[in-house]
């Protein structure tokens, strides 16, 4: 439990972190294995586990536990253990200790098993945010290495709108040219029909105005039209003769 | 009788038998600084990781550091607190 609290505070991290710096190995360090659950076992906190387990097969259970009586005894009588006014410290303060870690032992482990899972739900969170992320990219790249297979339709639609639109613009020039052509000879013929139609119109006027003024008798008016007229059919008939020929 | 592995240099100290432990203690032995300082790390790891550097460690871990910082300290003012024994002879 209090080395629970060690690993949590990180006090001897330093020493994790001189030791890493040692490395020279050239293997890469992750992904690094995980932690192992417990830790060695021990008996009454302070006497490993192993002891009992290697004099168990030539003692038995007791084997351990009076060995450590005998010890005890040993070094009370001959005095390697003084017994002094240091000893009444001792003992008052591993009184207090064992008192202090079997009372609050479970709440300070559980409040330090809590600080751990925070912290590693949170690197949690982290990776996998990175890695839903990184699907997601995955995915994307996919679609658009889809697009690009479908790069070539797209060029040819537009290719053909382009040939489209040039020809749209060739016809429309080819009827601009037409109509301009079509106008032009438009007023070429208006024009000559203007001219012919002065033409005429003057010359019945002149030959009005001769005609009467010349025959000023109302009898004679009509033969005289009517000879007139013969005379112009005459006359065009002739015209028209010279114009084929 | 148990077979142990050849050379006596590769043994660790569970496998070398009571004939052979000062030889092997010669062999083991520190011959530069360096190496002491090695093997003083190398046991520290040892410890770290086995008793300390776990997910759900007890309180045992901390608690044999301190042991042994008692009787380490205790070995080391005996010559003091030999002044204080009781008994005249021994």
């Amino acid at each position: 439990m209090l080395s629970r609290l060690v690993f949590v505070s990180g006090k001897l991290y330093f020493l994790v972190q001189a030791s890493r710096s040692l490395q020279t190995s050239s293997q890469s360090l992750a992904p690094v294995p995980p932690l192992p659950e417990k830790g060695g076992k021990t008996r009454h906190g302070i006497i490993p586990e192993e002891l009992f387990q290697f004099l168990y097969p030539k003692t038995g259970v007791t084997g351990p536990y009076m060995l450590g009586t005998g010890l005890l005894v040993y070094m009370l009588s001959k005095e390697i253990y003084v017994i002094n006014h240091e000893t009444f410290v001792a003992a008052s303060i591993g009184g207090v200790f064992i008192y202090a870690v079997k009372k609050f032992g479970p709440q300070v482990a559980a409040f330090a098993d809590k600080l751990n899972e925070e912290k590693v739900a949170k690197a949690q969170e982290v990776k996998d945010l990175a890695m839903t992320s990184l699907t997601q990219a995955i995915e994307e790249e996919k679609k658009e290495q889809w697009r690009v297979e479908g790069r070539s339709m797209l060029f040819d639609a537009k290719r053909n709108n382009v040939a489209m639109i040039l020809e749209t613009n060739y016809r429309e020039r080819l009827h601009m040219v037409t109509n301009e052509v079509k106008r032009r000879l438009d007023y070429q013929i208006a024009l000559q029909d203007l001219h012919r139609r002065m033409e005429q119109e003057h010359m019945v006027n002149w030959v009005e105005k001769s005609v009467i003024g010349q025959h000023h008798t109302s009898a004679g008016e009509k033969e005289s039209i009517a000879k007139c007229i013969t005379d112009l059919k005459a006359l065009a008939k002739a015209t028209q003769a010279k114009a084929t020929v | 009788m148990l077979c142990f592995p050849g050379a006596l240099t590769q043994r660790r100290l569970g496998q070398v038998t009571l004939r052979e432990l000062p030889d092997w203690l010669v062999l083991k032995s520190p011959r530069r600084p360096r190496d002491a300082i090695d093997m003083v790390q190398r046991g520290w790891q040892w410890y770290y990781r086995r008793y300390i550097d776990v997910k759900k460690g007890g309180v045992g871990g901390v608690a044999m550091l301190l042991a042994g910082y008692c009787v380490l300290s205790y070995v080391w003012t005996y010559p003091h607190l030999k002044r204080d024994r009781w008994r005249k002879y021994h």
